[in-house]
């Protein structure tokens, strides 16, 4: 058996129509047929899906945890921008 | 009761029983994680397909034996499914390469029952006939995968292929049973399955960059209860908490 690992890929699985695609996990495959088939045979063997996704991890950017103090916590005392100073008027349905 | 019948539906169990019990011995012992998930679902779904055929077979049968009877109470001799089933798995490309064939056969013969006069049977067929389709498509992809691979691969794959292949004439030699069930509309010719399976399988072959073995001999037996060596060694580990304490529930 071989030492090497098969390229990585991460599966995304819409469970029902008109919800959208979530990332459920990864697996090893050599291409995208077989990478297909192994997500349908890991993730769907209980019904959890009406349609599958993968995508080469490689391909994936990731935003980096040293970063995280400049992305995120500037959004942590900008309350303005959540939309909850408006007055609804009565007559709108939300 | 007609005895053909139950014969002919306890057979299509027995295919599915032992092939899927073959399958389920590569559960934690598969090359890899992915493969090893998917081989057990392939076995599950044979067993499964067991499970409805022997249910019906009892059916029909009305002698108030149920599938559990069918599968754990019977000897050798009295299975009647392919010898190719029973075969040893050997390493991982034998195992797909015989069920690459058995799937090609599987396919076209459920799918031709879908249309049988017995709607039960018909009705398996129709779930059936999805599961052989995912089956052979996997199966199909790993025979083009490791005959068109490595050098090695190629190898392990064609020595899996000369092996196997004395074994698949027998798919397509029917009996009286398989006469009379064909005649009635309830079941099918084996040898009309044939020409199409031929086809298809030296298609992918190709594609697999693997040679045909020729015909010069064939095993059968199976139809009739006359199994090789493997068989009771199969019966014995499948069948032993039964046999010990028969009626035994969870």
């Amino acid at each position: 058996m071989s030492s090497k690992h098969l390229p990585l890929w991460e599966v995304f699985i819409r469970s029902r129509r008109g919800l959208d695609h979530k990332h459920i996990g990864s697996l090893h495959a050599a291409d995208a047929a077989q990478a297909m088939q192994s997500a349908r045979d890991t993730y769907t063997r209980r019904q959890e899906g009406v349609s599958i996704w993968v995508v080469r991890s490689s391909d994936i950017h990731a935003s980096q945890f040293e970063d995280d103090s400049a992305f995120f916590d500037p959004a942590a005392d900008k309350v303005y921008r959540h939309p909850t100073f408006y007055d609804v008027p009565e007559e709108l349905k939300l | 009761m007609n005895v053909a019948h139950f014969e002919y539906v306890q057979r299509l169990g027995d295919n599915a029983l032992i092939l899927g019990q073959r399958l389920s011995e590569w559960c934690g012992h598969s090359p890899f994680l992915e493969e090893d998930i998917a081989m057990a679902n392939t076995a599950l779904d044979l067993i499964g397909r067991a499970r409805m055929l022997y249910a019906h077979a009892a059916a029909l049968e009305g002698q108030g034996r149920d599938e559990d009877a069918l599968a754990y109470g019977r000897d050798e001799r009295q299975f009647g499914n392919f010898l190719i089933c029973e075969l040893p798995n050997g390493d991982y490309a034998c195992t797909l390469i015989r069920q690459y064939l058995v799937d090609v056969y599987h396919h076209a013969l459920y799918s031709t029952l879908c249309g049988s006069s017995d709607a039960g049977l018909a009705a398996i067929a129709g779930k059936a006939v999805k599961e052989c389709a995912y089956h052979l498509r996997r199966s199909g992809d790993w025979v083009v995968r490791l005959g068109d691979g490595t050098a090695e691969s190629h190898a392990r794959c064609q020595a899996a292929l000369d092996e196997v292949w004395a074994y698949t004439a027998e798919m397509f030699n029917g009996d009286a049973i398989d006469d009379a069930m064909a005649a009635a509309g309830i079941g099918v010719a084996p040898g009309s399955l044939a020409a199409a399976w031929r086809d298809e399988v030296e298609a992918q072959l190709a594609l697999a960059t693997l040679s045909v073995p020729r015909d010069d001999w064939s095993a059968s037996g199976g139809r009739q209860g006359l199994h090789t060596e493997h068989m009771g060694r199969l019966l014995a580990e499948l069948q032993f908490v039964q046999r010990a304490y028969p009626g035994q529930k969870w």
